[in-house]
Parts: C-alpha cells; sequence; structure tokens
C-alpha cells in the first residue's frame, strides 16, 4: 500500500477517495476536508474566537487540535456531566490535551455549579438520560458562548452522526427535523452560532487521525448510551457503505445540496427565533415564563442524588 | 499474537503470523468499523502480523464496540 501524494508507505486507506496516504498526508486530507467544509457552508470567517465542545471523545479532540491548527481561535468547554468515572476520566483526558497543547479550557460542573447531575435530573424529571443531558448542555453551551463573546460554538458530529440521524428523519419523514437538519445554524437573539465543522469527516477517519496526531482521547462510551437506534442506523449504512463506498457522503452532501430547502415550510416557528418572551429566571428567549433548563435545574437542584443505571438496573462506571 | 479488544476491553490470543483481512474475518469485525493500532500507529489493511505481535482493535463507531 502505497501513499497516494508521495508514494511513500501508506498507514490508512480511504476507500470513499478510493486511495491510500501516509500518516503526513492523511493529517493533511482531514485538515483539508475540515477547511473546506468550513469554507463551503461558511461556518467561520478568519479569525473568528471558537467555543469547542469538549467531550474527551475523539471527534471533540479532533476538531478542537483542527480549528487550533487551521488558525482559528479556539478555546474549549467541557460539561461534567457526573456519569460517575466516566465523567471523571472524560475530564482527566480533556484537561491532559489542554495543557499537553497549551490551549485554553473552560469547564462548567453541574453538580458543583448547578447543583445537579445527569442521572438525578433524568430521575426526577422522568426525561432519558440523553434528553436531560442535551438540554443542560445546549443551554450552558450557548450561555458561554455569549457572556464569553464567543463568534460560534462549534462540536465535533461527524459525517457517520449526521447521516445517520438524516436515514432517522427519512425513515419517518419527520419534516420539522428534516428542515432543521444543516451543519451551521445561523446566531440570533440571545443564541450563538452553531457549526459542525466535521460533516465531511467519518468516524473511520477521526479515530485514526486522533492516533496519528498522539491524541489520547477517552475510547470507552458513556454508559448512559443506551445500544440505540441511532446506532443501528449507523450499521445499516455501513453495511451500504462497504459495498458501495462512498455512500453516505452522496446521501448526506446531496440532502444538503438538492433536498433540505424544501423542508424549509415544515421548520417550526420557534426554531426560526420566534420566541416572544423571555425566561423569568435566566433571560433567554423562550415561549413563555421559565426556559426548559431553569424548569429541569428548579427540580433537579437539591434532589437526593440517584446512583447510575439504565433502564432500571444499576450500572457500574 | 495478543490482540486486545476494547468497550470492555479484553485480551485474546492469535497464533502468527496472520494477515488483518483473517484476523478481522476470524472477530467477525468490519473493517470499515476499526482500526488496527500497534505501537501507537495504524496498521495497514495489507499488513501481515508476526506471531510476537500486540495489537489493538479499537472500534471507530461512536456506540459500538469491537
Ligand atoms: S450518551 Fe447521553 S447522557 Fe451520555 S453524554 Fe451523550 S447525551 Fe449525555
Ligand atoms: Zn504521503
Ligand atoms: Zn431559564
Amino acid at each position: 500500500m502505497k501513499c497516494q501524494v508521495c508514494r511513500g508507505p501508506a498507514v490508512i486507506d480511504v476507500r470513499r477517495h478510493n486511495a491510500n496516504f501516509c500518516a503526513e498526508h492523511f493529517c493533511k486530507l482531514v485538515r483539508d476536508q475540515t477547511a473546506k467544509a468550513i469554507e463551503e457552508h461558511e461556518m467561520l470567517a478568519p479569525g473568528d474566537r471558537v467555543l469547542v465542545a469538549v467531550s474527551g471523545g475523539k471527534d471533540s479532540l479532533a476538531l478542537w487540535d483542527l480549528l487550533d491548527e487551521l488558525g482559528y481561535e479556539a478555546d474549549g468547554l467541557y460539561l461534567g456531566l457526573g456519569i460517575g468515572g466516566y465523567s471523571d476520566r472524560s475530564g482527566a483526558a480533556v484537561r491532559a490535551f489542554a495543557t499537553r497543547r497549551g490551549l485554553t479550557l473552560h469547564e462548567v460542573d453541574l453538580r458543583a455549579d448547578h447543583g445537579y447531575d445527569v442521572p438525578t435530573a433524568a430521575a426526577v424529571t422522568r426525561r432519558s438520560p440523553c434528553s436531560a443531558c442535551g438540554l443542560s448542555k445546549r443551554h450552558l453551551f450557548d450561555r458561554a458562548a455569549l457572556e464569553g463573546g464567543y463568534d460560534a460554538v462549534a462540536t465535533g458530529h461527524n459525517l457517520d452522526d449526521e447521516a445517520a440521524v438524516l436515514f432517522g428523519n427519512t425513515l419517518r419523514w419527520q419534516t420539522e427535523y428534516l428542515a432543521r437538519q444543516h451543519p451551521v445554524l445561523p446566531a440570533r437573539p440571545g443564541f450563538p452560532r452553531k457549526v459542525k465543522p466535521l460533516v465531511r469527516l467519518g468516524e473511520r477517519e477521526m479515530a485514526a487521525y486522533c492516533v496519528l496526531r498522539g491524541i489520547d482521547y477517552i475510547v470507552e462510551e458513556c454508559p448512559m448510551a443506551e445500544g440505540n437506534k441511532h446506532l443501528g442506523y449507523k450499521e445499516a449504512l455501513n453495511e451500504i457503505e462497504a459495498r458501495s463506498p462512498g455512500s453516505k457522503q452522496a446521501f448526506y452532501a446531496g440532502f444538503l445540496a438538492r433536498a433540505v430547502d424544501r423542508f424549509a415550510d415544515a421548520a417550526p416557528d420557534h426554531a426560526e427565533g420566534g420566541e416572544t418572551a423571555s425566561c423569568d429566571r435566566c433571560g433567554v428567549p423562550t415561549t413563555s415564563g421559565t426556559c426548559a433548563f431553569c424548569r429541569l435545574v428548579e427540580r433537579a437542584a437539591g434532589a437526593q442524588p440517584v446512583a447510575l443505571t439504565r433502564k432500571g438496573r444499576p450500572i457500574d462506571a | 499474537m495478543k490482540v486486545t479488544l476494547r468497550n470492555p476491553t479484553r485480551e485474546l490470543e492469535f497464533p502468527g503470523p496472520k494477515s488483518i483481512v483473517a484476523l478481522l474475518q476470524d472477530l467477525d469485525l468490519n473493517r470499515e468499523s476499526v482500526l488496527v493500532i500497534r505501537g501507537g500507529t495504524l496498521v495497514p489493511g495489507d499488513a501481515l502480523l508476526a506471531d510476537d505481535d500486540e495489537v489493538e482493535i479499537r472500534p471507530v463507531i461512536s456506540g459500538g464496540a469491537a
């Protein structure tokens, strides 16, 4: 196997590009694809200050590394979710990375700063852990970005993530979600711009990039991630990809180029800035009264902390 | 050879030499959903593993296991 660019020994094959690469030229490919996504979707302007949502996993640490390499002023924000040993280990991975690279890391800890953790919030509100977690993340990342004067929040969603979400939304023709599935959401009053610069890169490429760049990410998964629908869609798409390399890219890129605008009518008003009130606790734009995050805090903070469970069974994390 | 799998972490022994393709076939793993790592770097798909090699097979699908 020889590198497509320099003919030196290759370390990885990228079947959808029908090419093999050495470490140096593979890392260049990943950087170029990131820059291309940023440019084609007008995600960032040169010199933008970006807040990167870092979890300690491969995608978010690679994204932080890439934005820094591409010359953006990229700071990280890590949220301590209070998910047992998983949170301890992911936090340690993020801190070690930031220290090694001399990057600025902000941290918010749900338990220390807001009086709750994800397992407890899920239990008292009867939401799924991922729903309580997602709500917390959205609110706290938005708030940190606005308060810190950042131009955008960047997340590590990759091509496999976006293709799997698209597949799920298409299977059920969830037009409201299809209308909103853009790799960039513009800023609007009370909300920062949100960008996904890794949408041209697959999961295997992100993991390979981390290995070749010496990025020590946590391979273990959040124990609350149920073997969910999303994973089933990823596996189904990978079966198709194995037979016909490039299918995932064609599916997702084709949707953005030729389909997403057709669903514009289905976007709900509140996603377009139709919030008419401000939260009476924190002031964010909301549809009425108290925002969903403040209602969650109200119920979860002060509640007796619960042990980690999945589908009602205790788990050891 | 010593083969480490992740999520959960476990170790298996295989006799070498063995190709990556054959190893992944034996483990019933899709080449697109894992990376093979030796000494901190990637092992290309056409490599032959020796009897005394130590490799890690790392899943790349979030939510997946190998
Ligand atoms: S799997 Fe669910 S609970 Fe765990 S970090 Fe992701 S969204 Fe949060
Ligand atoms: Zn090369
Ligand atoms: Zn509020």
